[in-house]
């Protein structure tokens, strides 16, 4: 808990947060002409950092629970669709559900669903995560990845209820209200982007604080021996579904930020692929590290990115599956080369005096 | 304390107090397999209690089913009275039995400092919510924890060590950081299951040392262990175990004689008349 003035967790934010508000005032005002895109050559758009934002927020959870508490999930792209069907559900569907205007078309409205959907998704993660986090290693990868199916399956088919159509089959959701605080409108984009960053230094925030507690040290006491932990008192089951818990709200809330980004969901976002994402985003960007987060996000987004633009160049017809092949690749060299990610392994490359040993989360 | 207790003509002490544990006729099954047979034991306030017996004999499976970890297939377990059957190893844990393990059970990554802070984690209540708006109380149970766990590590001298990976630690410190992990929890009767396991004779020594240190300052203890002078030097009373049932009771020098543990331990009489001579 000592901390020293100059902790990468101090470096970070004062870093990072700059970083934003030049990026986001840059987009806003265009000062001669200059925008992100042509500072960074095409590389970075302000849509790419706001889904890298969006994703912080996703990963942040998903470190904790991974790379902290040592559990497996590969449905956390479900919980990210839980959220953004939720906050689409209730904003456009409004009608269908028998909800009076006056009350669905309230700013404050959209606000509430996300919070409100966010709560439950994390309750209900809790409550299934009780039962499944007993499994342990591959079991509880096959059963997460069920789940995160299960749950795709629900939104395609609308949640079982078919003659109420809620979340759209295949087609998903449109039309879906840009936010609002009072009369302003958080658009365009620029507005937008500071809102997700607001929420992603949040999430990395929490994260931290999380990581450096009580609750942190029993987390990675269960990831060390859960045998052990549990013999000093810790209630090991709890933890861990708690865990699963606020992963899965954090998920639901980037769910519900997205949401309102796009104004459209379809099912297809939040299936199997994208959870498999999340996890080489983890992995990449370090997954026992809150850091590494936004890099693990910033990488394999413009990767992606430079899949889609340049591969064609490369091996002409190349389509889509390329994309997964590339993932698979990176998920095996990081694993080989740099296990603990971008950030924590970096650092520890970088590291030449081992005396100097930042403790940071 | 039970330095003071008289020895009775028939080898057993004087108890002024219920035991603190009883074993009563447990038995444990896994498959086909009887692990332990009807086996009953009490621990009294106070004494360190030494459980010997060959490999495969049952001592660590008794350890897990008083920890909780197992269930017995029948019989009872009684901690102060009360019967601890059915709970949870959490629960035994805030109950006051704590334990160390036959092959370390370190947290991977945690420091020397960390490992003794989760021992504490009973002693406050802070969760989540806690954590994350950094509660006054959050951070004054904090503070509180920091200083039982740097008093703990001072007591086993292990305070130099605190930024330490527990893993970069030798073995011998390795157990100690184990007691003092369990120490931690402010246990009123302590586990140690072969601590005394692959330590070269300066570690032992230490560790008897500590061990001794503690149950003078009251802690009662029951004791796993392999060295037979390890075992004999300290535990005013033994236990034998032998293929899930027990064969003897005593103090150290009735063991040492004991034609049934000798023929238990055929295989390794050389130790136990080694620790008898010595």
């Amino acid at each position: 808990m000592r901390r020293t003035a100059f902790s990468p967790n101090f470096f970070g934010f004062a870093i990072g947060i700059p970083l934003i508000l030049v990026i986001g005032a840059l987009e806003a005002f265009r000062p001669l002409g200059l925008s992100l895109p042509a500072l960074t050559g095409g590389l970075l758009t302000l849509d790419t950092m706001i889904r890298v934002g969006l994703f912080t927020i996703i990963l942040v959870g998903l470190n904790l629970l991974m790379g902290y508490a040592g559990q497996a999930s590969l449905g956390q792209a479900a919980f990210y669709g839980m959220g953004a069907f939720f906050s689409a559900i209730l904003t456009v569907q409004a009608r269908l559900l028998g909800l009076p205007l006056a009350l669905t078309a309230a700013w404050w409205w959209p606000w509430l669903v996300m919070f409100v959907g966010a709560l439950l998704v994390g309750l209900t993660a809790y409550g299934i995560g009780r039962p499944i986090l007993r499994l342990r290693g591959h079991y509880l990868a096959m059963a997460t990845l069920g789940l995160g199916i299960v749950i795709y399956i629900l939104l395609r088919e609308n949640l079982g209820l078919s003659h109420l159509n809620l979340t759209g089959g295949f087609d998903g959701i449109q039309g879906i209200p840009r936010l609002r605080m009072g009369e302003l409108v958080l658009w365009p984009a620029w507005r937008y982007f500071f809102l997700v960053w607001l929420f992603a230094f949040g999430a990395i925030a929490l994260g931290l604080r999380v990581v450096h507690s009580r609750v942190g040290r029993a987390l990675r006491a269960i990831h060390g021996s859960e045998m052990a932990a549990e013999s000093v008192g810790v209630e090991v089951s709890h933890y861990k579904a708690m865990i699963f818990g606020l992963s899965a709200a954090m998920a639901a809330l980037a769910g519900s930020l997205y949401a309102h980004f796009q104004t459209a969901v379809i099912p297809a976002t939040f299936g199997f692929g994208p959870s498999l994402e999340l996890v080489v985003m983890s992995a990449v960007g370090g997954m026992a590290s809150i850091w590494g987060a936004p890099f693990g996000a910033l990488a394999i987004l413009l990767v992606q990115e430079a899949l889609r633009t340049q591969l064609h160049r490369i091996i002409p017809n190349a389509q889509g599956e390329f994309e997964a092949i590339a993932f698979g690749l990176i998920l095996v060299l990081i694993m080989l080369f740099l296990p603990e990610g971008l950030t924590t392994g970096g650092l520890r490359w970088l590291r030449s005096r081992p005396r100097l040993r930042p403790r940071w989360g | 304390m039970t330095k003071t207790l008289s020895i009775r003509p028939d080898g057993t002490k004087d108890r002024a107090e219920g035991p603190l544990l009883e074993i009563r006729r447990v038995s444990k099954a896994f498959g086909g397999l009887m692990a332990l047979m009807g086996v009953s034991l009490r621990v009294w306030p106070g004494q360190i209690k030494g459980l010997i017996g060959p490999n495969g004999a049952g001592k660590t499976t008794l350890f897990n089913l008083i920890t909780g970890m197992l269930r017995p297939t029948s019989g009872d377990i009684r901690f102060q009275g009360r019967s601890i059957v059915g709970l949870s190893p959490f629960q035994i844990a805030a109950l006051g039995i704590a334990r160390t393990f036959q092959n370390v059970q370190l947290f991977r990554g945690m420091t020397v400092l960390e490992h003794v802070l989760v021992g504490g984690h009973r002693h406050s209540r802070s969760g989540l919510l806690g954590a994350i708006l950094r509660t006054p109380r959050m951070q004054r149970e904090e503070e509180e924890a920091q200083a039982r766990a740097w008093a703990i590590l001072k007591r086993v001298g292990l305070a130099e060590w605190a930024d330490r990976p527990a893993e970069s630690l030798p073995l011998g410190l390795q157990r100690i950081l184990e007691i003092a992990r369990a120490l931690a929890v402010g246990p009123q009767l302590m586990l140690l299951d072969e601590p005394g396991a692959g330590l070269n004779p300066m570690e032992k020594a230490r560790l008897a040392e500590l061990i001794r240190s503690l149950n003078a300052e009251g802690m009662t203890v029951l004791l796993v262990e392999h060295d037979m002078s390890l075992v004999m030097g300290l535990a005013d009373e033994i236990a034998v175990l032998d293929y899930g049932q027990l064969i003897a009771e005593g103090p150290p020098e009735a063991i040492r004689q004991d034609p049934r543990v000798i023929a238990a331990y055929l295989g390794e009489e050389d130790e136990v008349g080694h620790a008898a001579r010595g």
